[in-house]
């Protein structure tokens, strides 16, 4: 039986005919499966069967440009026109970029005939241009995009379909989205100044299409980018598969690969009883053991894969005892705390990673080789009244790790403005730490007598508490939670 | 005789496709290996041609710089389920094995239809072919001898491949030759038959059931302005084998992967 999703109430009626009719037909005449029109043209002299508004711009809100489109009477690779699109320059007032898509102006079309998107350009600079179809700004399911780069004559591209079969009723016939040529070949992500020497340019399209070539070869799809991923966590983790796409082999022989939607894959647990791994990619971690994530379109097994291994449920700070009344919590979440608390104000620049873990409705920050990290929250708090601070600790680097935490105090103008006004101390908690394992660190507060990395002399005031600072001299890596004061 | 007990060991199976020949007229089957024993090729009909193309006498890379050494293993070349392979593979070394497998001695003849149903590997620097070597080289140096290349194939072109004669004054990249193109299919996807119809005054060549091309005495002295001769009124024998880079196809690039393989159905020959 087909999985039948259309018109589900003329097939519910056909259903119940089928049923009363007889037992050995699968499905009745009545029932015919809906389909929709399989219109393989897209552009050709004209827009074929798209909406009135033929081409949707991306928002301009975000830079979209939607004054450079437009068809073109002088310039055609065959009959009388051809699409014309002018990519703006950097600091075009209208949008330093063009792009958007062309929607089917029905129902959508039946493309599980076709294996490919194809058309005809040409640029008047090689820039390179996204392409590809799938998006219709209603669901997006079917994205598929690729990079192409455009020659100064008419030159035939081919964007292969992952599973055609996906295709019954697609209303997104084509994307595009094209910026500034990089002349100068400087440009850098991390730095918009760099993008401001490039230029505008113009491509053209033409013969816009699908096509069932039968001259593509799915060489395999991937996940992940195709790397073999392992990770090591605990019952509650989460992780969405993503990096999804196809190579392709094509008829002239080249290497395509595609960017392509979760819609296309199937995902598979190696053992769902470790990790389970819903259609949509997103992977939950439920026990202890090991499980493979993989991926496939159609019988193409995917490249790339996500190794879980779990020893199980993560075991979370013990509970603080103190009564509430009697605590000033920083980060907690057995007690009020301070708001706006941030686990990384500021950080060594040799710092790995900070990130906040929750499992069980428990979370602790992470902090992965630091060299030194500042917490920090919303103004600053007045400990004269307590006697000790609290902090829960697990180590994950090697025994030997070196640790020092420190209070840092803004002084009576409540202000991190160094030490005029600030004073600071440091209590160095490395002999307490066991890797693996969550030690409870209680410290007076008088016991914080180390000079501090950032100039503080020790024994801090404790009426403008602003940070918590921790240093460690050898990239400690460490886990924490339940920080307050008592 | 080696006909004949060859015929007789020959098991019909079914085959899936429907390789109907209309543009062959030869249907009196004489040999067909068919593969249906797994392991080592049919010693009774298969030899092998080793190495780098030394032992033959030939500078390395069998004249035509080829990056592989061809071996007998079973890795390389072996029968199972149905089919001949014929593998090529990448040495940790960087090099390449692969294999090359003939008739010489033991299944030649002059004049015939011969047809093998083959699919082919896929990538750049990947060179299979299906071709015949007259029998008398050792007494009239290649290319006197006649060489009917009735396939060949580069794995960066995977809808095109190439039917060619070489003979004196047509040799190598002189040779008579004409490209075959698939439309809305490729050599590396499916089976196709590949084959040629071989007779006095006249060969032709095939791809499944289009006729491509059609050699003629006439054909080479136009083609060599009369310098060539006919040489393919003698009995040839098979070659099967898939080379690694070399003169016409190129080195291997960074999108050929490895292993690659030709996969042959069967080989058969009619009069």
């Amino acid at each position: 039986m087909k999985v039948l999703t259309y018109l589900k109430n003329t097939l519910l009626a056909g259903f119940a005919i089928a049923l009363t009719v007889s037992c050995e037909r699968d499905i009745s005449d009545e029932a015919i499966e809906a389909t929709f029109p399989n219109t393989p043209d897209i552009f050709i002299d004209a827009p074929v069967s798209l909406t009135d508004e033929f081409f949707i711009s991306f928002d301009p809100a975000v830079g979209a440009n939607t004054e450079g489109f437009g068809t073109d009477e002088n310039e055609a690779y065959a009959g009388s026109s051809s699409i014309r699109i002018d990519v703006p320059a950097p600091n075009d007032p209208d949008g330093n970029f063009i792009g958007g898509i062309f929607r089917d102006r029905g129902e959508g079309r039946d493309l599980t005939g076709y294996d490919a998107l194809t058309f005809w350009a040409k640029g008047s600079l090689t820039g390179t241009i996204q392409v590809g179809f799938g998006t219709d700004f209603l669901t997006d399911t079917y994205p598929v995009s690729t990079a192409i780069q455009l020659s100064s004559g008419w030159r035939k591209y081919v964007i292969p379909i992952p599973d055609p079969s996906r295709l019954v009723q697609e209303r997104g016939m084509f994307l595009f989205s094209a910026g500034s040529f990089d002349a100068l070949g400087n440009d850098n992500p991390a730095d918009a100044n760099s993008f401001s020497d490039n230029i505008g340019y113009t491509f053209w399209l033409d013969e816009l299409k699908f096509e069932n070539l039968g001259t593509t070869n799915l060489l395999y799809p991937f996940i992940l980018n195709g790397q073999d991923v392992e990770i090591d966590n605990f019952t509650g983790y989460t992780q969405t598969i993503d990096g999804l796409g196809a190579t392709f082999n094509l008829g002239n022989g080249q290497n395509i690969s595609v960017e392509a939607s979760r819609a296309y894959f199937d995902f598979t647990s190696s053992d769902n009883s470790v990790a389970t791994v819903s259609a949509t990619g997103d992977v939950n971690l439920i026990g202890a053991g090991t499980a493979t994530i993989t991926g496939s379109i159609g019988n193409a097994t995917a490249n790339g894969s996500l190794t879980l291994n779990s020893t199980g449920s993560f075991v979370n700070a013990p509970d603080p005892t103190q009564a509430q009344a009697d605590v000033i919590s920083i980060y907690s979440e057995s007690y009020p705390s301070v708001t706006g608390f941030n686990p990384g104000v500021f950080a060594g620049s040799n710092t790995q990673s900070i990130s906040v873990q929750t499992f069980e409705g428990n979370s602790h920050v992470n902090y992965e080789g630091i060299d030194f990290i500042g917490i920090g929250w919303d103004g600053t708090v007045n400990v004269t009244g307590e006697t000790m601070v609290h902090v829960d600790i697990q180590l994950t680097s090697g025994a030997g790790s070196a640790l020092v935490m420190e209070l840092i105090d803004f002084g009576p103008d409540d202000t991190d403005n160094g030490f005029g006004d600030g004073t600071a101390g440091g209590f160095n908690v490395s002999s307490q730490l066991m890797e693996g394992q969550w030690v409870g660190i209680d410290i007076p507060l008088s016991a914080f007598t180390l000079p501090t990395g950032g100039g503080g002399a020790g024994n801090p005031n404790l009426a403008n508490i602003g940070y918590i600072v921790f240093v460690s001299s050898n990239g400690a890596s460490f886990l924490v939670d339940n920080i307050y004061f008592y | 005789m080696l006909a004949l007990t060859i015929i007789s060991s020959v098991v019909f199976v079914s085959c899936e496709a429907d390789e109907t020949q209309t543009v062959a007229t030869l249907s009196n089957l004489v040999m067909s290996d068919e593969f249906d024993i797994d392991g080592a090729p049919d010693p009774s009909l298969w030899t092998y041609d080793l190495g780098d193309g030394t032992q033959q006498g030939l500078p390395a890379g069998w004249g035509n710089n080829e990056l592989q050494i061809y071996t007998s293993n079973s890795e390389n070349v072996e029968v199972q389920n149905g089919l001949l392979v014929i593998t090529a593979r990448e040495n940790t070394a960087g090099g390449y094995t692969s294999a090359r497998i003939k008739t010489q001695g033991l299944f030649e003849q002059q004049y015939g239809r011969f047809e093998a149903r083959i699919r082919l590997p896929q990538g750049k620097g990947l060179w299979p072919a299906f071709w015949l070597l007259g029998n008398d080289c050792s007494q009239n140096p290649w290319p006197a001898c006649g060489e009917i290349d009735v396939m060949e194939y580069l794995g960066d072109q995977p809808t095109v491949v190439l039917g060619s004669v070489h003979g004196p004054n047509f040799s190598g990249a002189e040779s008579i030759s004409k490209e075959y193109q698939l439309t809305n299919d490729r050599f590396d996807t499916d089976f196709h038959v590949f084959g040629i119809e071989w007779s006095p005054g006249r060969i032709n060549y095939y791809v499944d059931d289009v006729l491509y091309q059609s050699i003629t005495p006439e054909t080479i002295a136009e083609e060599t302005n009369g310098a060539g001769t006919w040489v393919f009124d003698n009995a040839f024998y098979i070659i099967l084998n898939v080379a690694v880079g070399g003169n016409l196809p190129g080195s291997p690039d960074a999108n050929t992967t490895f292993p690659q393989r030709m996969l042959v159905d069967y080989i058969r020959v009619y009069n």
